[in-house]
């Protein structure tokens, strides 16, 4: 079992790596998409397939199928050549470098961890949905408000009004 | 009306004066202003009269009255009183003050009739009146020093009256500078006397310190030397005399009153309320003997060569204090205060009708520009002379020679004084007789180079009448032994002021008045001869660089210009832009700067921020994991 | 029966985090930028899951469907914030849109 979990957090890690440097939108896009993928091979191995296939349904399909539409519409992909330019490897140094120190801490965070709770099995989605709807209703109640005002903002933002300008200030 | 009320009263009238024409002068007519003026410090003459009638016949027990008016200050174990004492030194002051002042007034009433600032003027010279009686009747050295501070400030505004002319206001904050600088002397002496002995009240130290300090212990040396350095600024004798001459820029009545009666011999009623202080310091009363000696000189020579009327007679003032300094060194006490009573009248007089002449000649000051007054202005020339009379110390007539005569021969006969400060008397009085009808040849007589404009109507003509006559019969008071040894001043003041110590010499005090009344004869003859006869080397005096160096007054101006102005100035001058309040200016430049600083930070690049927190929680993780 | 340590799971999480730190910093585009975010978000829940499974507590797994809807939500905002910078500054380039200045 355990080398399932060391080749799918292989392939995350790879596809991910793929993605932050791709040239083309789309394609770093997609290799997203095969990460996500990826992880959630991993969280049916830690005991959450509901969770697994809710990262699949939703973020893969539905988040980052929201990303292609956006950068379909924007034409972002024609721009390869802008983006050779901009991603030269002196870019990555710096960047590089501190995501070493902070992996370096985080492994030292990591030095003192408890030991595992004994009796592990499978966490059905039925007790998810128990806890869900029990004790976190009224966090799932704040996520629906929240879901409602990202609707209408989302809407209110995208939407393209022509500009009106009052006849004074119209461009002659 | 009890006695104390009417002690009390005497300052407070022109005080209360003072306030009124400075709060309401704007709304008061100009007649109105001039009598509530004038007719203070009248009543205080009156009541000074009454006081003076009531002192020399029911004298009291301890020799002086004492009014407390209220507690001043208390403060743990410093306090101090407005209370007046009224001896007979004070009595003396009081008259000549409120007598020789009222009279000024009178005057200035028709002097400043046409000014405009009138109201202003009285205001200022009532209050000049309430700080000199103040000064005078001051009971306790912290009330004197509030009266010397007063009269110093009067004597500032009206140096400065006429404001609009800068070369006014120069000369009154020179005069107040200088003062300053004897004033700062002054108040050191005072606090180490308060130190000392824990009092301000004058009698009280002058016990104490004959008690505890020894005859020319070094604290008495200090504080009598320090107490003279205010004596010396306040009274214009070296080295800070500079500043008299220039304070003729005020009008004539503010000469009369404040540079010739009053204020500059407040010096010397501090010396004579404090002599006991003196005499616990011999080595002090000789520098006050010196210094009189060489400033009557000094001043007596630069008066030779000025040719501005009224400098002759602020050099002549001057050189008149002298005297009475070198009294005060000599331990002549009560002759100088008889030479300050009698110089007050002939001095106030000379001024008066000095302004008469200025005035009437529409403002002109220099005495070569005048001449052939006498038969044009009769009553001010014959006051005029009567007054230089006096001066010169005219034999047997005029008071100023039995004055003067006391002075020389006190000079000489006292156990502390010896030929040499007689000698430099002698010259002094020969110097004096000779610029004085220098003055006068060269103003009233001969050929008429300026017409006068109006002729002084009786306001100004009655005061110089009555002056001129105070001036010849004043003396009568202090005949000397050899001529009717009627001593009526000295029994006056015997009980305030210590006997002068004389040698036994008394024979030859006959001998002595003869040289000086020669001496006198001699100068005023000279006069005539050199600036009546006009021989050719008068001429060629007159363009000489001894004349040039006499006029600028022994060139001490240049010197303390060089010396103390010129390198305050340049500092000044290097601090135009305030070097301390640029440590304020750096601290603000150095905001400025952090600000240009970090926001070089702000440049609104996003990714510029995502690095800073990235570079930030690497930090924080860092350090707080490897703690 | 998964045994593999926790620290290597939550070293993964890490890893992953770490890969869209400097995505973000790196890329220029803002497209770009919002996918690491996206990879960031992911790795977050990543380790709720993993605490899931490690304390056998239903908690975590509640925990990463919240985030999975805020994440759904910011892509949503910021995809339209998106749209209406690139139709105002007519570029995506972060670097040019640095109008809050000093």
């Amino acid at each position: 079992m355990n080398i399932f979990f060391y080749i799918a957090a292989a392939i995350a890690i790879i596809s991910t790596m793929m993605a932050i440097s791709g040239r083309n939108a789309i394609h770093s896009l997609l290799f997203l998409i095969l990460s996500l993928l990826a992880i959630s091979v991993v969280f049916y191995l830690l005991d959450a397939p509901f969770i697994a296939a809710l990262e699949v349904i939703i973020y893969a399909g539905a988040i980052m199928v929201l990303f292609i539409f956006v950068t379909m519409m924007l034409n972002i992909g024609l721009e390869q050549k802008q983006e050779k330019q901009w991603l030269n490897p002196r870019m990555w140094i710096i960047p590089s470098i501190l995501a070493a120190i902070l992996l370096v801490d985080l492994m030292l965070a990591l030095r003192n961890m408890p030991p595992a709770v004994a009796g592990v099995q499978q966490i059905q989605p039925k007790q998810v949905g128990i806890s869900l709807f029990s004790t976190y209703l009224l966090a799932v109640e704040i996520a629906a408000i929240l879901l409602m005002a990202g609707v209408i903002g989302a809407y209110h933002l995208g939407s393209q009004k022509k500009k009106v300008l009052h006849r004074f200030l119209e461009k002659k | 009306m009890p006695l104390s009320t009417i002690i009390a009263l005497i300052p407070a009238l022109p005080l209360f004066s003072s306030v009124i024409l400075i709060l309401f002068g704007g709304q008061l007519s100009r007649k109105v202003a001039g009598r509530i003026g004038a007719g203070s410090v009248g009543v205080a003459a009156l009541l000074t009269i009454l006081v003076g009638i009531d002192f020399i016949n029911a004298l009291p027990e301890t020799k002086s009255y004492s009014v407390v008016i209220w507690q001043w200050l208390h403060a743990g174990n410093l306090s101090a009183n407005i209370a007046f004492s009224l001896d007979s030194l004070s009595l003396v002051f009081i008259f000549v003050i409120t007598f020789v002042g009222f009279l000024i007034h009178l005057y200035s009433i028709g002097f400043m009739a046409k000014d405009e600032g009138f109201t202003r003027f009285f205001a200022y010279m009532n209050l000049f009146v309430s700080s000199m009686l103040i000064l005078v009747l001051a009971d306790n050295l912290l009330l004197m020093y509030l009266g010397w501070e007063g009269v110093g400030l009067c004597s500032y505004l009206l140096i400065g009256f006429w404001y609009k002319e800068p070369a006014n206001g120069t000369a009154a904050r020179k005069a107040f500078i200088i003062t300053r600088i004897g004033d700062t002397a002054m108040i050191i002496g005072i606090f180490i006397l308060f130190l000392s002995f824990g009092t301000f009240n004058i009698a009280e130290l002058m016990h104490l310190a004959s008690a505890k300090w020894a005859i020319g212990s070094s604290l008495a040396v200090l504080t009598a030397a320090l107490l003279l350095g205010g004596a010396l600024g306040k009274s214009a004798q070296l080295p800070l005399q500079t500043w008299l001459p220039d304070a003729m820029a005020g009008p004539s009545p503010v000469s009369a009153l404040i540079h010739a009666a009053t204020m500059v011999t407040a010096g010397v009623y501090l010396i004579a309320r404090t002599n006991v202080l003196f005499s616990l310091a011999p080595i002090v009363q000789t520098i006050i003997a010196i210094i009189g000696a060489l400033t009557l000189l000094i001043a007596g020579f630069s008066a030779l060569g000025q040719h501005d009327l009224k400098r002759i007679l602020a050099y002549s003032t001057i050189s008149q204090i002298g005297y009475m300094f070198l009294a005060l060194g000599v331990g002549a006490y009560s002759a100088a205060i008889f030479h300050f009573m009698i110089h007050a009248f002939f001095k106030a007089l000379l001024f008066l009708a000095a302004g008469v002449v200025i005035l009437v000649l529409n403002e002109e000051h220099d005495i070569f520009k005048m001449g052939g007054l006498r038969k044009k202005m009769p009553a001010v020339f014959w006051t005029f002379l009567i007054g230089s009379a006096s001066l010169s110390a005219l034999p047997l007539v005029t008071a100023g020679f039995y004055s003067k005569d006391a002075i020389l021969w006190f000079a000489y006969s006292s156990n502390t004084g010896g030929i040499v400060l007689w000698l430099a008397g002698i010259v002094g009085a020969f110097l004096t007789a000779l610029y004085s009808f220098r003055m006068i040849f060269i103003t009233f007589f001969g050929e008429a180079k300026t017409e006068p404009t109006f002729s002084a109507g009786k306001l100004m003509t009655v005061p110089l009448i009555i002056l001129a006559t105070l001036s010849v019969v004043g003396g009568f008071i202090e005949l000397p032994a050899s001529m009717g040894n009627f001593h009526l001043f000295s029994n006056l003041v015997k009980n305030t002021l210590p006997e002068v110590a004389i040698k036994n010499v008394e024979h030859l005090e006959g001998l002595f008045q003869l040289i000086s009344a020669l001496i006198a004869s001699l100068g005023i003859y000279l006069a005539y001869r050199f600036y009546f006869k006009k021989p050719t080397f008068i001429e060629a005096f007159n363009h000489s660089r001894l004349n040039r160096f006499f006029e600028k007054g022994f060139g001490f101006d240049k010197v303390y210009d060089t010396v103390f102005v010129k390198p305050i100035v340049w500092l000044a001058e290097i601090d135009k832009k305030d070097i301390f309040d640029q440590l304020n200016i750096m601290l603000s430049k150095l905001a400025l700067w952090g600000n240009q600083i970090l926001s070089i930070a702000q440049n609104g690049k996003l990714r510029w921020y995502l690095l800073s927190f990235a570079l930030g929680i690497a930090l924080i993780l860092t350090l707080m994991l490897t703690k | 029966m998964l045994t593999v340590p926790v620290e290597t799971q939550l070293l993964f999480a890490g890893i992953l985090f770490f890969l869209g730190l400097i995505g973000l910093l790196v890329r220029r585009n803002l497209v770009f930028m919002l996918l690491s975010i996206e990879i960031m978000f992911n790795s977050a829940g990543l380790v709720f899951i993993i605490a899931s499974h490690h304390w056998n507590q239903p908690d975590g797994q509640v925990m990463f469907i919240f985030i999975l809807a805020v994440t759904a939500v910011e892509v949503a905002i910021g995809l339209a914030l998106i749209l209406q910078v690139y139709h105002h500054f007519k570029t995506l380039d972060v670097d040019k849109i640095n109008k809050l200045k000093d």
